[in-house]
């Protein structure tokens, strides 16, 4: 599979209050085509940011890509002048969000909206680009979806809204779908629903998704890869198997541990002790030492760098290495 | 004294609502008619999605909204016959914690001020021994008791709903209803606060109704289990055997769609198709009729009685 998408030593920071707040602090990955790439972390580890990044879309003032690089097929997105950018959003990468209500226009019929993003990126005519609006809306498997098209959003339930959101997003058929905690407002059997249908999509129609979740059962069920992001850094990566069977960081065990199963028995909930850092003050060394209960001398002082320890599997840990310091 | 804390029977909430151009008046069944008991000193997981009623079941229970009908016996006392002024009394015994620990404190109270009003409101301190038995609660639940003075903007997520927990604990309550105490949280914060809450029902002998649509919470916490479904318990039962053979078709499509953390599991099958129905018109006979994979023609016609079996587990389904 080759490259899709290549991030490499991300830098976005925030002015909040007179500070600086790092919430990217030099990531890297790549997402290849074809597969689901997912970004797992807890609130402000960064995950969201990695995808505002990508789409060029972080808010100035106060947020700024400081440094970095994202390369997508040939072209380096951050080069790109804005009306450049602009053509790429929604026709090569596009985004759905958590909540789909606010992604959509209320005062707009489905069809009506689905309509212009057509018409715009495929430059089809009114009436044809209804009708492909409405197979989209097929395509997504909602019921007598050119009823569907005529209603507004506040008139269906969340998941077909979500499903709406997707049928917006895909009928350009982007290269990569950016998918940002899409099933987190939704009931768990409506959950269901729409990451099998997802799945169904990938497999038709090739795209790429990177998945961002808090959800680790979603990271199971949906990926092929994983990245394990801490306080602006992703922390582990890793094929979806490795990094269930074989967790390697810390912090990644922790998070494993700390979760209540539903098809399991678990009689003590693991703990990371503490909270997760001030991203305007970070700790020196790893960012994590402060919590971690394998901390031994050059935590504190020195950051550890990516580490390859198996296939695919890459740590940043003192416990693997850890790398040069940088 | 009963080993029953709390008995429900029939507990209902009809809310009404307007509807349309028309202002057509009409009724939500909130909660329909729903029975459960709990012993001293156990969880009981109320389990549900969006919408089933779980949340009304835990506010008629404290009476913090009014129930169209239907008895709550606390410690063997109807509840719902009292009037506010006998009931006022009793309400130091049960508690409630809420889901948002940003919206569920005052943010103009201190820490002190927060945990010591509900002990002042029950006479249960005077103003001068107040921080010395806050500092106590504070030390209970994990915080210091230098944090006395601060305000709740000055703690984070996780502190804050331990704040909210030393609030439900400072009146001494025998019951505590706990409504999705954990689903604002990360999850590395939502395993100190689940330790937190069994950690503390042991050493203050309290009996919980815990609240959440996480199935995995619900599993972790309970030792019983009860399912709602549109106003309706649709199965309770222990844990142990809720877990390992969920009987109502509900309760298994449900726990079927909770992804496992298991990635050579991949689940291809969705067992629920479609949406919930809306509580104004919910179907006739079984509710949960029209989604159901093994139907039968009297399941639309007639409600599945919620009743319990010889192995002491409760179902309302027409198979049973």
């Amino acid at each position: 599979m080759g490259t899709l998408l290549r991030v490499d030593d991300l830098h976005t920071h925030f002015l909040s209050a007179g500070k600086v707040v790092k919430a990217l602090d030099g990531i890297s990955f790549e997402i290849r085509e074809g597969e689901v790439f997912g970004v797992v972390g807890e609130t402000g580890c960064g995950k969201s940011v990695t995808a505002l990044s990508i789409l060029r879309l972080i808010p100035f003032p106060p947020g700024r890509i400081v440094s970095g690089a994202i390369r997508f097929r040939e072209t380096e997105l951050l080069a790109l002048p804005p009306d450049r950018m602009r053509a790429v959003r929604g026709k090569e990468i596009s985004m759905i969000f958590q909540e789909p209500m606010t992604s959509l226009n209320p005062v707009f019929r489905v069809g009506e909206q689905m309509r212009e993003v057509i018409m715009l990126h495929q430059g089809l005519g009114k009436s044809e680009a209804l009708e492909a609006a409405v197979r989209m809306l097929e395509r997504v498997r909602i019921p007598e979806a050119r009823k569907v098209a005529g209603q507004y959003p506040h008139q269906l339930s969340g998941g077909m809204r979500q499903r709406v959101m997707i049928a917006l997003e895909l009928s350009c058929r982007p290269a990569l779908l950016i998918a940002d905690e899409p099933t987190t407002a939704l009931d768990v059997t409506i959950q269901a629903q729409i990451l099998k249908l997802l799945n169904e999509l990938k497999r038709e129609m090739g795209t790429s998704i990177l998945l961002i979740t808090h959800d680790l059962g979603v990271v199971a069920q949906m990926c092929d890869r994983v990245a394990v992001m801490y306080a602006g850094s992703i922390v582990e990566e890793a094929g979806v198997a490795a990094i269930f069977e074989n967790p390697r960081h810390p912090y990644t065990q922790g998070l494993w541990g700390a979760i209540p199963l539903a098809h399991d028995e678990k009689p003590t909930l693991a703990v990371i002790p503490g909270a997760v850092p001030d991203l305007s003050r970070l700790p020196e060394g790893c960012k994590f030492h402060p919590r971690c209960g394998r901390r031994f001398a050059p935590c504190d002082r020195i950051r550890p760098q990516m580490t390859a320890v198996g296939d695919g599997h890459r740590v940043a840990c003192h416990l693997y290495g850890g790398g040069e310091p940088s | 004294m009963s080993a029953l804390l709390l008995e429900v029977e029939g507990l209902t909430k009809h809310f009404a609502v307007t509807r349309g151009m028309a202002r057509e008046k009409v009724f939500v069944r909130a909660v329909d008619g729903v029975d459960f008991a709990i012993a001293r000193g156990e969880t009981l997981g109320l389990v549900g999605e969006s919408g089933c009623g779980k949340t009304t079941v835990g506010r008629l229970i404290l009476r913090l909204i009014e129930p169209t009908g239907g008895a709550v016996r606390f410690d063997g006392r109807e509840l719902t016959a009292l009037d506010r002024k006998r009931l006022q009394p009793l309400r130091r015994s049960f508690q409630i914690i809420f889901q948002d620990p940003f919206a569920s404190l005052n943010p103009r109270m201190t820490v002190s001020e927060i945990v010591g009003r509900p002990m002042e409101i029950h006479g249960l301190t005077r103003r001068a021994e107040r921080d010395e038995k806050v500092g106590e609660l504070l030390a209970a639940v994990g915080l210091r008791r230098e944090q006395l003075a601060r305000y709740p903007h000055e703690f984070s997520g996780g502190q804050r709903q331990r704040i909210g927990i030393a609030r439900a604990l400072a009146t001494r309550p025998q019951l505590v209803v706990a409504d999705e105490p954990t689903s604002a949280l990360d999850v590395s914060v939502q395993a100190q606060i689940l330790n937190l809450m069994k950690d503390l029902q042991g050493r203050f002998g309290l009996t919980y109704l815990f609240i959440s649509h996480n199935i995995g919470v619900i599993r972790h916490i309970s030792d019983r289990v009860a399912v709602m479904y549109l106003g309706k318990i649709v199965e309770m039962a222990g844990k142990g055997a809720l877990f390992s053979k969920p009987l109502h078709p509900y309760t298994q499509a449900l726990l079927a769609a909770v992804p496992s953390l298991d990635p050579r599991r991949r689940q291809e099958e969705v067992l629920l198709e479609g949406d919930v129905p809306s509580p104004v018109n919910p179907p006739p006979g079984c509710r949960f009729h029209t989604r159901c994979r093994f139907a039968l023609p009297r399941c639309s016609r007639e409600e599945p009685e919620f009743r319990p079996r010889a192995d002491g587990r409760w179902v309302a389904c027409h198979l049973y």
